[in-house]
């Protein structure tokens, strides 16, 4: 009540005011008021005429704009640029530049690639079906050759059944974004090679990283996951998970270590997909990789992949496993559905390949004895230290201690393999996109080829061209902190 | 341009470019249905003329609702079997999970193979075919048959002889197994053995992929080229090398899925525009540059067009001169895939950038494969020095994968030196007229019996309209029964509603075996009734006398 007649007081005494203030300044503020309200409104009215561009102003804003050039530059001097041209054939003894070495440097394990039942048998699918396919597998791009290695695979590795691919990157990089979709989980090593990593990321699932060959860490993230999923049942029931691993790492030539990546699948409920392309044809008493090198039943692994271009010195990839898994590539793996089927020449070698694998199981066995020995000669060279397994086929030689910088390594490297090229022997850097690696490994020298062909003294001879060019680097060196200057050459 | 037929009946879309070669402006005078665009360049100096006719005629409505309907019933029944299955009623023909696993989550979920398992599996006999000898215009099939309604294929150790081939991307007849052509490849076989086991950057650059790349460089009139194992890797290997964050794609809604994935695994924005439509691509070219980045409003750092050349599944060319000039006006970068237009078209094989006149320099990534007219595999990119050094460097291709197989690189040398008449014969030539006669006879002929096919009348892709489900797997069946390989693709590689036979024409494929194709084709048009275009020969008058025009010569 106390307000209403304070109001009404308040009222009375305005209009006492009106009623006796002059004409003109009730005028005065009646236009303030209009002013007011003008002023309120016409600025929120300009500010949106203002957001918008006029079409001068479009035009100008598109004359404006300067795009990137779609390359950049490239350095003359990029070693991409002046690469090693190679004449003739790259079996055992290779012609890099015109110059003749020892091939140290490709994939060709087993020496296949100059052999000449599978160049023959090559010779008789060219004859009969010509070069290329000219289709995909779906549109009459299904050769019987291809239906034939499929087969032979799958006996090969014991498994229910196998699919080919025309190209061994796209192999794993297809598989993986046919099982795992956005959502999903994928644990991988960190040391993974680049095709798995396109094929995750094709995947779009959500990745999650361990640390290489670290089954503590692997189990540390499943049991994070484990205590997420009981957070969220309804979602876990439909998140799938994967565990990705290579069997024999291309980047740093270890083993991963299997068993105890089996006990964690059925622990935790984890499927696992193997990528066995430097382990397939190598390891193992029959060369069928990783899971006969632990003795470990191939049914507990969802799903192998492998290429064909190192053992069985073809082209192309396959994938093998149970039918229940693999069968569904068939519709879904992208670079199988929507590429060109692998020319029927390249499937009969690999066939071939196969059966000499088949008939000489001993063959494995002579590679490992190899591979160790080398492993063994090379041991103690100062400054370089030997990354991987003893009986890897790929060896990779890393500096013992680093220039200080990556830059730096690599001219030391680059320094060292060209040496030995100059000696005869033809080794390779391990080339990484380093902008795109997620875990980038550190430069190394990698030797592929421990030829079937080649015996003990080679081995010998080297060694000794690789000390020796640890010497010469030493000497004509022109990095200031050298750490191999430091170090006593035994 | 004074085609009668482009007064049409509101159902037809037919698309018409006259091109004069002056470039004066990208404007579209839009008529009623027809949408005309005319416009000016200079290319070579001559005024050169051409009309390009590109037709997507509508079915009638009733066609439709059938569509529609047939997917209906379908799945109606892919539901009750489905059903019958769960009770057991059913026999469970496909693979089971591992009893060990049974408890993992399951790997796919029940609905995503729905389709799969209720309709694909009906008539999955039509694709896969498997063959047994070289896929020339006539090849050898592997006779299977099913006792279980398609879920497993018994083969019976027949073969089914010297069936016409219009399903392989034989567009030159290079696929093929003569002794003398092949001799050079036979040579290289024995000489290089068929792997390489090594990348391009470490030890795998041999001389062969050497002479190949200078060879595809000089074909194309380009500064230099690199060439790839995989046509399918060519695109996904490489385009994130050239774009990535912070960069804009546009890219044709029908853009083939190496080019999507290639797209994805760059990082870059992506943003689709309407098949071929000028309209859509000037659009979001002006709004990508005005408005520049969503959210952090910076400009686009590049702008990358993704275009392909003939485009597999409708037939149609990219409108090449158009969108060069749309490329050059905002400043954009052009990739152009000339996976199937590659030695296919253009007066001497070198593909769309020929074929509409134009110079190799207005395209900035010249892509293309060797699958198709070249009869091996494997893909290229070609274009300026600085281009191709950046992707020797940057190519994922390049560190990571193995090199192309040195028998295969020869199939290509051997065939492009046939066409560019380095083999001292004209046969390269006369493959390429060949196919073109080839092509238009098939298109002609298919249109004055009244089916509905799509694209261009110059492209040797071409696809011919079944809409129905039921009549996809009627057709490819009821063709091999006639001796006839047919390819037939329905959802999800077509919109839902334009199921579509494709056939591929080869220069190959002599006048006889194409007229037994048509002969067949017309018999079985009436029999399913697939003679749906409400326009035939009648009012085509002038497209046959022009064709009649090309036949004599």
């Amino acid at each position: 009540n106390v307000a209403l007649i304070q109001i009404e007081f308040c009222v009375d005494l305005f209009l006492c005011f009106c009623f006796q203030a002059p004409a003109y300044h009730l005028i005065l503020e009646g236009i303030l008021i209009l002013w007011i309200i003008r002023l309120l409104f016409s600025k929120t009215y300009k500010l949106q005429e203002r957001s918008d561009l006029t079409p001068k102003e479009k035009e100008e804003l598109i004359e404006e704009w300067q795009p990137e050039p779609l390359v950049p530059p490239v350095p003359k001097d990029h070693p991409a640029l002046n690469y090693n041209i190679v004449s003739g054939p790259p079996t055992h003894i290779i012609t890099v530049n015109g110059k003749e070495c020892i091939n140290f440097a490709s994939f060709n394990f087993l020496g296949l690639l100059d052999n000449e039942k599978v160049k023959s048998a090559a010779q008789a699918s060219l004859k009969k079906y010509g070069v290329g396919t000219c289709g995909p597998r779906g549109f009459y791009g299904t050769f019987d050759v291809h239906l034939e290695l499929e087969e032979r695979l799958a006996k090969f590795m014991r498994t229910e059944e196998a699919i080919i691919y025309s190209y061994g990157f796209a192999t794993i990089a297809s598989a993986i974004p046919a099982y795992s979709k956005r959502g999903d989980i994928v644990f991988v090593d960190e040391a993974a090679c680049f095709a798995i990593q396109k094929g995750l990321q094709a995947s779009r699932s959500n990745i999650k990283l361990f640390k290489h060959n670290d089954m503590a860490d692997l189990e540390q993230l499943l049991k994070e996951q484990e205590t997420e999923d009981q957070k969220n049942p309804r979602k876990a029931r439909v998140t799938r998970r994967f565990i990705v691993v290579e069997g024999l790492y291309m980047n740093t030539g270890d083993v991963c270590p299997l068993p105890e990546l089996i006990k964690l699948k059925y622990k935790y409920k984890v499927r696992i997909f193997l990528e066995e392309s430097l382990s397939f044809g190598v390891l193992g008493e029959h060369g069928r990789g990783i899971t006969e090198h632990f003795g470990i039943n191939i049914d507990d692994i969802d799903l192998i992949s492998a290429n064909m271009e190192n053992s069985l010195a073809s082209i192309g990839g396959f994938c093998c496993g149970r039918s229940f898994i693999i069968d569904h590539q068939r519709l879904s793996g992208q670079g199988y559905c929507f590429s060109a089927s692998l020319p029927p020449l390249l499937a009969a070698a690999a066939i071939e390949a196969l059966n000499i694998m088949e008939d000489n199981p001993d063959i494995f066995q002579t590679l490992r004895a190899k591979c160790e020995r080398i492993h063994k000669a090379l041991q103690g060279i100062s400054g370089l230290k030997v990354v991987g397994e003893s009986f890897s086929p790929a060896l990779h030689l890393q500096l013992e201690e680093s220039c200080g910088s990556r830059e730096n390594d690599v001219k030391l490297l680059k320094r060292i393999v060209d040496y030995c090229m100059d000696s005869g022997i033809a080794l390779t850097q391990a080339r990484y996109l380093e902008k795109e690696e997620k875990c980038l490994p550190p430069p190394r020298t990698r030797t592929g080829q421990i030829c079937f062909e080649l015996d003990c003294c080679f081995g010998f001879l080297f060694t000794q061209i690789i000390r020796k060019s640890v010497l010469q680097c030493r000497v004509t060196s022109d990095i200031k902190v050298l750490p191999l200057m430091a170090l006593k050459p035994n | 341009m004074a085609n009668p037929s482009a007064v049409c009946n509101g159902h037809l879309h037919h698309h018409h470019q006259k091109q004069n070669n002056l470039l004066k402006s990208g404007i579209y005078k839009k008529n009623g249905i027809t949408k005309g665009m005319k416009k000016n360049g200079v290319s070579n100096g001559t005024l050169h003329k051409k009309t390009i006719t590109e037709h997507f005629e509508q079915a009638p409505m009733y066609v439709a609702v059938l569509t529609f309907l047939g997917f209906g019933v379908g799945t109606i029944f892919g539901y009750l079997r489905d059903f019958m299955r769960a009770w057991g009623l059913e026999k469970r023909n496909v693979a089971a999970e591992r009893e060990q696993q049974k408890d993992f989550v399951p790997l796919y979920q029940d609905f995503e193979n729905f389709y799969t398992r209720n309709l694909y599996m009906r008539i999955r006999d039509n694709w896969n075919r498997p063959i047994c000898s070289v896929p020339g215009p006539q090849f050898d099939l592997m006779e299977r048959v099913t006792d279980d309604y398609n879920w497993t294929f018994r083969f019976t150790g027949r073969t089914i002889k010297n069936v016409i081939n219009m399903g392989s991307y034989n567009y030159l007849g290079f696929a093929e197994t003569d002794v003398n052509a092949l001799k050079t490849v036979t040579i290289e076989l024995q000489k290089y053995g068929t792997g390489i086991c090594s990348t391009r950057q470490e030890m795998g650059s041999l001389d062969k992929h050497v002479e190949l790349e200078k060879l595809v460089a000089k074909f194309l009139g380009v500064e230099d080229a690199m060439v790839f194992g995989m046509g399918f890797a060519t695109n996904s290997m490489n385009i994130p090398a050239l774009v990535g964050k912070g960069c804009l794609i546009l890219s044709d809604e029908l853009n083939h899925t190496s080019l999507v994935l290639g797209a994805r695994l760059s990082g870059a924005t992506i943003r689709i525009f309407k098949h071929n439509n000028m309209q859509s691509l000037e659009k979001l070219l002006r709004d990508a540059i005005i408005y520049g980045q969503p959210r952090s409003r910076r400009a686009w750092r590049k702008i990358l067009i993704l275009v392909e050349g003939i485009y597999s599944m409708e037939g149609s060319i990219v409108r090449l001169p158009e969108i060069v000039f749309l490329k050059k006006k905002y400043k954009a970068y052009l990739y152009l895939d000339e996976a199937h237009s590659i030695g296919a078209v253009g007066a001497t094989g070198r593909g769309v950038v020929e074929y509409f006149g134009m110079s190799p320099d207005d395209v900035d990534v010249l892509m293309g494969t060797f699958t198709k007219s070249f009869g091996a595999a494997g893909g290229y990119i070609a274009g300026k020095k600085d281009l191709v050094d950046f992707l020797r460097t940057h190519s994922h291709s390049a560190v990571y994968a193995t090199s192309m197989c040195p028998p295969v690189a020869e199939q290509i040398i051997r065939a492009m030196k046939c066409l560019m008449g380095l083999d001292g014969t004209t046969q390269g030539l006369q493959r390429v007229r060949q196919l073109g006669k080839n092509t238009r006879y098939f298109r002609r002929r298919l249109h004055e019996m009244g089916f509905i096919i799509y694209g261009n009348d110059d492209s040797p892709v071409v696809p011919l309209l079944l809409y129905m489900p039921g009549k996809i797997g009627a057709f490819a069946r009821r063709m091999l029964e006639k001796n006839i390989g047919v390819v037939v693709v329905g959802f999800p590689a077509t919109p839902i509603t334009e199921s579509r036979a494709r056939f591929c024409v080869s220069a190959a494929h002599t006048r006889e075996m194409l007229d037994t194709v048509l002969n067949a084709l017309d018999e079985l048009g009436d029999f399913l009734h697939l003679k749906y275009s409400r326009y035939s020969k009648s009012s085509h008058p002038e497209l046959y006398e022009e064709t009649r025009l090309e036949l004599e010569d």
